[in-house]
């Protein structure tokens, strides 16, 4: 590559590896929130006793995820005013937060039922019942449908090439209009590449949480709880994964088919 | 509130405007992803992999970076489509194709395998199995996790407003541009056409679900 316009290669790939950060930055600041906000409202919505409560965390999730998250990201930085890097992390966390209370719930609700009334019948109440007993099991069967929201929080940031963040698409637009279309192929080649490898570790990390799960025995520390009657010794990890597999892979297949 | 009266014209535009590009990259990606489907459940090794390629990428690429590449790139590899709604119509339909092609391929699995086996026993083709043993049955369980590709794809849609195509998001952008102090009406106000797409088709979803419950 010789050097148009006086700038070295080493500043191009410099000026990528900043966009590439800008876009890792706004992921790993907005996965954490949204997947606690998630798991606020999905305990909130199984746990409060209060109608009102339980019902406005339930509008608010629908609302949410029927949203596109350009339109959240819009919301923030023109009507809020707030700068773009905040905007992009607004429009990611509340919409995958919506999507992961929904997965959540849909993995609470394929718990036996035993669970809850076990709970409730030693005397705790219903929020702690979801808390200490519920909660950990459903984390742990929606598993791999957390983790390939990942992939697509991750894919989402790229939004924010359109509310002019400057992320890596953004980058690769900018060194396009500078440098001129004879090195569009290799910068998007580049750009391509970079989000393949990613997302494609992400989903390969998804799959194999999910075949842990499913082999059962070995993945001990991972292995869906035991169904049905309670388990004589507690250590008895030789428990029945398949009571559990059913409703997780029908689950997953609708979660994982959300683009 | 002024707002809306003032500019329903161009509001109910871009509302047109997501609903016609929804349905038209819909239908497309259908068409598409079937045949992606097929070859990936087909006999055929190349095939296999090449559907497998395909779905793989596009799955982990962003839909903004199919954009980028239609608008921006593919020019300079000479294919050049008019800006607008047919880029959209393309890079939608290849995007969301990979989609339909991953719920069609869960429907089938769903089938037991016996059944694959005993049509090809009896002496069906592998065209014949899949038309007339398979995919009758893969379509029920397929239903619901295909409702959910269109709401995304609906969803989607938005990604237009980037690419030189006034959609409702575009629409939004503008208007909140041009009268600052009514920003949050106006997303109100564009979110509630959105939810009237995407609601329905999320009621639709949830009762086939219950009826495919029951028929299992």
């Amino acid at each position: 590559m010789g050097s148009p316009k006086g700038q070295t290669a080493g500043d191009v790939w410099g000026s990528l590896g900043k966009g590439l950060l800008a876009t890792l930055h706004a992921a790993a600041v907005a996965a954490p929130l949204a997947f606690a906000l998630g798991g606020a409202v999905a305990i909130l919505r199984r746990g409060a006793r209060l109608r009102l409560l339980t019902g406005s965390a339930a509008v608010t999730t629908e609302l949410a995820r029927g949203l596109p998250v350009l339109m959240l990201m819009a919301l923030a930085k023109f009507a809020f005013g707030w700068d773009v890097f905040w905007s992009v992390v607004f429009g990611l966390v509340v919409y995958n937060a919506a999507v992961v209370a929904e997965v959540l719930r849909a993995g609470l609700a394929a718990l036996p039922r035993g669970q809850r009334e076990a709970g409730l019948s030693i005397g705790l109440s219903t929020m702690r019942t979801t808390l200490l007993i519920e909660l950990p099991q459903a984390v742990r069967i929606m598993l791999p449908a957390l983790v390939s929201q990942v992939v697509v929080l991750l894919k989402d940031t790229s939004l924010g090439y359109i509310v002019a963040y400057p992320e890596l698409l953004r980058v690769i637009k900018t060194n396009r209009d500078y440098f001129g279309d004879t090195y569009v192929i290799p910068l998007f080649f580049v750009g391509a590449s970079v989000y393949i490898l990613i997302n494609l570790t992400v989903s390969r990390l998804a799959t194999y949480v999910e075949r842990r799960l499913r082999e059962g025995g070995k993945g001990r520390g991972l292995m869906p709880p035991r169904s049905g009657p309670p388990a004589r010794s507690r250590s008895r990890v030789s428990a029945d994964p398949r009571a559990m597999r059913v409703p997780t892979r029908e689950i997953r297949c609708s979660a994982a088919a959300v683009p | 509130m002024q707002v809306f009266i003032d500019e329903f014209g161009f509001i109910w535009g871009g509302f047109l405007a997501t609903l016609s590009l929804a349905a038209a990259s819909g239908a497309l990606s259908f068409v598409w992803g079937t045949i992606l489907a097929t070859m990936r459940v087909s006999p055929v090794g190349p095939l296999r992999s090449v559907g497998t390629v395909y779905v793989e990428i596009v799955r982990n690429t962003p839909l903004t970076l199919m954009f980028f590449f239609w608008v921006f790139v593919a020019p300079s590899l000479g294919i050049v489509l008019d800006l607008g709604f047919r880029t959209a119509v393309v890079a939608l339909t290849l995007y969301t194709s990979a989609f339909v092609c991953e719920a069609l391929r869960s429907g089938v699995n769903s089938v037991g395998l016996g059944q694959a086996e005993a049509a090809r026993s009896i002496g069906l083709t592998f065209g014949q199995t899949l038309t007339q043993v398979v995919l009758p049955q893969a379509w029920r369980t397929a239903i619901p996790p295909l409702i959910s590709v269109l709401i995304a794809l609906t969803k989607n849609t938005s990604v237009a407003a980037g690419f030189a195509f006034t959609e409702l998001v575009a629409v939004q952008l503008r208007l909140m541009t041009r009268y600052p102090t009514d920003a949050l009406f106006v997303f109100f106000g564009v979110a509630l056409l959105y939810l009237v797409i995407t609601i329905p088709l999320g009621l639709i979803a949830g009762q086939v679900e219950r009826r495919v419950a029951f028929a299992r």
